[in-house]
Formats: C-alpha cells, sequence, structure tokens
C-alpha cells in the first residue's frame, strides 16, 4: 500500500492566539470563536473556546471521550445557543442565527451518530443537499412548468457529480438506510458539499471505517479542500489521521482547551499526552 | 445496469392514476346502465370524499410524518362554508356545477386559513403537539359550529353565536341552523366531481413529494436537525404541507356536504377523524394507493354488506388500528414480510454485491 504524502502548510500565528497556514494570511479567516462557551445545568460543556481557522485550511479538533468536541460543532452550528463568547464566520458575526441560516451562510457539516434521510435515494439525499442551490417555487414543481424540468435536470447533474467525488453515483437510486457503514458516512460528506459550504465540519468521519477506508477518507479530504478550495475542520480519534492531514489542531479536554498547535506540537505536548494521547503520541505514526 | 426508462416512483405514481381512472369509468358504465343498487349510488360521492380525507392525512402523517387527531375539523370547516356558499349564491350563481366547483374553492380554501392558523403556532415546536392541538381543535370547530347561525335576507349574509335570533328581514332564510346544521341542502355533487378532485389531489401529492419542496418535507420527516444543518426552514415546509392538507380536507368537506340532505356539526367529530387516520395507517403511511384502497373497502363494507356490525365498527377499527401498529413496528415481522417479498431481497443482494 503505498503511503499517501500530504504537504501542509507553513503555520503562522495571527493576533486571535491561533495559528493559520501562511497561504490564508491576508484574507479573512473563514471562523473565529472568542470566548465560545455553554452550558448544559451545572456542566460547563465548553469554556472559553478560542480558535482561528484559515480559508483553506484542514484543523482538527481532538480530545477525550465526553471533552466537548461534538458540542463545538453544535455550537457553531446553532443547534445550540451559545452561553457566551461569539462566532465569527467569514468575519460576520452569526449571533442570533438559525441552523438553516448558518448554513446558508456557509457551515455544513456531518453528524457523529450517523443522520441521513434514510428513507430516501442516494441522489434525493444528495438533491435535498442542492435545497438553496437550485430553487424553484413549490407551484411551479406542482405545476411542472419548464422551470421544474429545467432546475431538475441541473440538480440531477450535480448531484451526479458530487456522488462521483466519492465513486458513488452507481449507489443513486440505492436506498440511503441501506447502504454500508462507511458508504453513509460518505454520503453525508457528499450531502453537506451540495450546500456549497466555505466551511466543512467532519464529526468522527474515519468512525467504523477499516483502515484502507481510512486512507482514503484522508485522501479524499485533502481532494475536496483542493477542489473546493474551502476549510475544512474535523472531529476524529484516529490519530493517524489527524496527524496526517490538520495543519492546525486543538485539544479540548473537559471543555477546556488544552493546546493548540501543529500536529508536532501537539503530539510532544506532555499535557496532552497526559490527558489523551498517552503512550501513542510518542510513537510517530 | 440498465437504466429504466421510467424510475420506479413515476411508474407507481402512474399506475394509481389507471386504477383510479379505471375504477370511475367501470363504475360510471355501471351505474349508468343501472347495474347499480341504488343505496350504492348513494354512497359514490362520500366514497370519493373519505378517499380525499385520507390522501390529504396521509399528505400529513405519512410524507410530513406529523400526527393529525383532528382532521374531521379541516371537513367541517369545508362543509359548512362550501354549503353555505352554495346556498346563498343560488340566485346569483344558476348553474349548479358553478356553485359546487365555488363550494369546493370557498371550502378549500377557509380550511387552508383555519390550518394556516392552528398549524402556525404549533409546527415551529418540536415534538408532537401537532396531534394535540388538532385534536383540540377538531373539538373547538364541532362545539363553535353547533352553536353557530347563518342567515341570508335581501340585505346579505347575517351570522349569529349562540343566539339563533340573528333578525332576518323579510324573505330571510337561515341556512346553518345551529344544533340542526344545514338541512334541505340541494345535492350538487356528482361522482365526477369526486374523481376529478381526487385525481386533482393525486396530481398535487405526487407532484409536489416529486419535487424540491416534497423532498424537504421528507427530509424534516426523516431526520430533522439534518434537514436544518442543509438550509431547509422547517416552518415554512412544515406549514406548506399541513395547509395543502387541511385545503384538500376542506374540499372533501364541500363535496361531502352537498352530496348531503343535511349535514350537522356532529358527522364531523374524534370519531370520523380516527376512521380517516384509520385508512391512512391501514393503507400504509405515505402509500397513497393504499390510502385509497383502504377508504373505499372500509368505508363501503359497514355501509352495506356488514351493516349488522356497523355498531362495532370503532371497536374493530381500535384493534386494527393497534395490531397495524405493532405488526408493522417490530423488526421479526418486517424481516418476515421482506422474505415474503422476493423482489425485496433480489434489490437487497444487488446492493451487496457492489460493496
Ligand atoms: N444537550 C445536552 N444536555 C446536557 N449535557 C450535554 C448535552 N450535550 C452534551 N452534553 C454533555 O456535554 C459533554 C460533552 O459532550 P460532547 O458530545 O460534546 O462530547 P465529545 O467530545 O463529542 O465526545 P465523544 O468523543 O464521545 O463524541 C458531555 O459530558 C455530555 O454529556
Ligand atoms: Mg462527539
Amino acid at each position: 500500500m503505498s503511503e499517501f504524502h500530504f504537504e501542509k502548510g507553513k503555520m503562522v500565528p495571527v493576533p486571535s492566539h491561533s495559528i493559520i497556514p501562511e497561504r490564508d494570511l491576508g484574507k479573512p479567516p473563514v471562523l473565529e470563536c472568542n470566548h465560545l462557551g455553554i452550558d448544559f445545568g451545572g456542566l460547563r460543556a465548553v469554556d472559553d473556546f478560542n480558535f482561528t481557522i484559515g480559508k483553506t485550511e484542514i484543523a482538527g479538533l481532538i480530545g477525550p471521550n465526553g471533552a466537548g468536541k461534538t458540542t463545538v460543532f453544535n455550537l457553531l452550528t446553532k443547534v445550540y445557543a451559545p452561553t457566551r463568547g461569539t462566532i465569527l464566520l467569514n468575519g460576520m458575526d452569526t449571533s442570533g442565527k438559525t441552523t438553516a441560516q448558518i448554513n446558508k451562510m456557509g457551515i455544513a457539516r456531518t453528524f457523529q451518530n450517523i443522520r441521513l434521510f434514510s428513507n430516501l435515494s442516494v441522489e434525493d439525499n444528495v438533491k435535498i443537499g442542492l435545497h438553496n442551490a437550485y430553487k424553484y417555487s413549490a407551484l411551479e414543481g406542482v405545476l411542472r412548468l419548464p422551470s421544474y424540468w429545467k432546475k431538475e435536470k441541473a440538480a440531477h447533474e450535480r448531484a451526479i457529480e458530487l456522488l462521483s467525488i466519492f465513486k458513488m453515483e452507481y449507489m443513486a437510486d440505492w436506498q440511503a438506510g441501506n447502504l454500508p457503514y462507511g458508504a453513509q458516512r460518505r454520503l453525508e460528506i457528499v450531502r453537506a458539499l451540495a450546500t456549497n459550504p466555505c466551511l466543512l465540519l467532519l464529526d468522527e468521519p474515519a468512525a467504523g471505517m477499516n483502515p484502507a477506508e481510512t486512507a482514503e477518507l484522508m485522501e479524499n479530504i485533502v481532494k475536496i479542500r483542493d477542489m473546493f478550495q474551502i476549510a475544512v475542520l474535523l472531529i476524529e480519534h484516529d490519530m493517524k489521521l489527524v496527524m496526517g492531514i490538520c495543519e492546525g489542531i486543538c485539544v479540548l479536554n473537559f471543555g477546556q482547551v488544552i493546546a493548540k498547535g501543529t500536529a508536532e506540537d501537539i503530539r510532544q505536548n506532555p499535557t496532552v499526552i497526559e490527558a489523551y494521547l498517552g503512550k501513542r503520541g510518542a510513537d510517530p505514526c | 445496469m440498465k437504466r429504466l426508462i421510467m424510475r420506479g416512483e413515476t411508474r407507481k405514481n402512474f399506475i394509481t392514476y389507471g386504477i383510479v381512472i379505471i375504477a370511475y369509468v367501470l363504475l360510471l358504465v355501471l351505474s349508468s346502465t343501472g347495474m347499480m343498487s341504488s343505496a350504492l349510488q348513494g354512497l359514490l360521492v362520500p366514497t370519493c370524499t373519505y378517499i380525499i380525507a385520507a390522501l390529504s392525512l396521509n399528505l400529513t402523517v405519512g410524507v410530513l410524518g406529523e400526527l393529525s387527531l383532528g382532521h374531521a375539523g379541516f371537513m367541517s370547516v369545508g362543509a359548512f362554508s362550501g354549503v353555505t356558499v352554495s346556498m346563498a349564491l343560488a340566485d346569483v350563481v344558476p348553474a349548479p356545477w358553478a356553485r359546487m366547483v365555488l363550494a369546493i374553492v370557498v371550502g378549500a380554501v377557509l380550511a387552508a386559513a383555519a390550518g394556516f392558523v392552528v398549524g402556525i403556532p404549533v409546527l415551529r415546536l418540536r415534538g408532537d403537539y401537532l396531534a394535540i392541538v388538532t385534536l383540540a381543535f377538531g373539538e373547538i370547530i364541532k362545539t363553535v359550529v353547533t352553536n353557530l347561525y347563518v342567515g341570508k335576507d335581501s340585505s346579505g349574509l347575517r351570522l349569529g353565536f349562540l343566539d339563533p335570533n340573528i333578525g332576518l328581514g323579510q324573505g330571510g332564510m337561515m341556512i346553518v341552523n345551529g344544533p340542526n346544521g344545514i338541512s334541505g341542502i340541494k345535492k350538487l355533487s356528482t361522482f365526477t366531481a369526486g374523481f376529478l378532485v381526487i385525481m386533482l389531489c393525486l396530481i398535487i401529492i405526487f407532484n409536489m413529494v416529486n419535487s424540491r419542496s416534497g423532498r424537504a418535507i421528507m427530509a424534516l420527516r426523516d431526520n430533522r436537525i439534518a434537514a436544518e444543518s442543509v438550509g431547509i426552514n422547517v416552518t415554512k415546509y412544515k406549514l406548506m404541507a399541513f395547509v395543502v392538507s387541511a385545503a384538500m380536507a376542506g374540499a372533501a368537506g364541500a363535496l361531502y356536504g352537498l352530496s348531503q340532505n343535511t349535514v350537522t356539526a356532529n358527522k364531523f367529530d374524534f370519531n370520523t377523524s380516527i376512521l380517516i387516520l384509520v385508512f391512512v395507517v391501514l393503507g400504509g403511511l405515505g402509500n397513497m394507493r393504499g390510502s385509497i384502497i383502504a377508504a373505499t373497502v372500509l368505508y363501503i363494507l359497514p355501509e352495506t354488506w356488514l351493516r349488522q356490525f356497523s355498531d362495532y365498527r370503532m371497536l374493530l377499527y381500535a384493534v386494527v388500528l393497534i395490531v397495524t401498529m405493532l405488526v408493522t413496528n417490530t423488526n421479526k415481522v418486517r424481516s418476515v414480510i421482506d422474505r415474503l417479498l422476493p423482489h425485496k431481497i433480489k434489490a437487497r443482494e444487488e446492493e451487496k454485491e457492489h460493496v
């Protein structure tokens, strides 16, 4: 098996106490979180979360189980309203927005516990992702006006094109709920990409995948970033994937950021080794 | 892999259209050649209205995935507004068919408005509040109509609530008479009209399901959080499905009202709502053809050959409803059903080969 090699960008510090790739300097960062936090009752699930992601960066969010990683995604997409702090998306404040509006502003995501439209076909799942890209009214749809046929044809072609990123075009007519596990995870990514995001959030995309599938996924994440010129933030427990493709990494523990930096910084950080990596961090993978 | 000329769904839809058209033609021939008993002929239009009601409820329950327990309330709104309009305009619009069309349109529009008012506060909430609120809505409509008095005289329509004395002038005519409802209705609705409205509802539902809006509605049903995450406006699409569903129920109500001599508010009570729900559940959630067949069989049978058991109808339906829900909800039973249907196994094996 040929080892996939990925050239990471040189990381430089920015004023908000984060690092971003040098190539993204001068453009507003795609995401900037300032003192973000949320409480569930007495539990500070996320506290004082500060993180900046460059325009075309692949970033990682890691930490032990229950650290608050998924909660960060839910805060970014407004599934939960933050208790504290601000989120800037391409320099624009996102407070008061709904989940749907956040998606229109440019954040798309996948879910740790897969959330497909399982009774619908693979193609329809992607077309639902294209909901705001190929618009026509309900009346045009019911009356089957020319605009319906035109937009549907375009949406179909686009859906197949997106599915082909993962070589899934032949599955277009299959029912999403019956797909094998790995394919369901890939379909979630395709559906998210269909919304034309500038920031793609992946919640444990390699969970349940075998090493070969994971290796392919790594390549595909980089391919997607290059193709669409977007930023990716991923949560993952597979350190090979994280250390392999993530340029900036943020480590959470009990809702607190305990370290930020490049893969090398994180791997050697004693606090991170203590809290999360254990001995695994020591061997260079 | 061979690409079918027509996608599976589309073909199924055309088969459903075909079944409805063939059934209509057959029944029309039977009734016009006198081969159908007059009792059965009298059931044709009501059967159509129950089919429409079942189709419309299936849009809410099967396609949108929300439970409505007061669907008869929307039929009631449609029936009373539609019949009132057709009677009030008897002099202005002489053609019976035009008055019927007018009644159906007014019934649908007012029921849609009611659906909007009921839906807007409820459909924004997460959870099964719609069931509770529609249940209350059905009861409220029943009470309101029971106490409603509408009359017509030379100065126009006169409304009264609780008080039958609405000050009708000379030559005035009482239309909605409180607990007695509307009586002396001219039977304007025809079997052909019922058939056309069924076809119209089917076309609307099928075309909607197979379009951008329908996919958004089904996305909300399958996974609300995921649907929001791809930028779908929850309230808009839930409301759209629910209002269209209410409008169709209103049209069914108007059609029903115009097929009877008398309509009272009690006709559209909780039992009627449950009856329609039974049609939908038995026919299969989201399965329009199933709704049509279930509504036809379950409406005609107790009215004709099983007349002696009709007292036990609600009991029987309740049992059937519970059994269906139990049966279709267990994985074990599902897998048995799957095994009995060979085409599903084939499809599954085909999927496995590719992986
Ligand atoms: N809606 C909620 N209400 C109450 N507590 C919550 C809620 N969501 C998450 N939590 C709590 O917040 C903490 C962080 O959870 P989160 O799901 O973000 O962890 P995670 O880092 O994604 O873990 P994992 O690696 O297992 O996915 C946990 O203690 C969890 O129990
Ligand atoms: Mg998580």
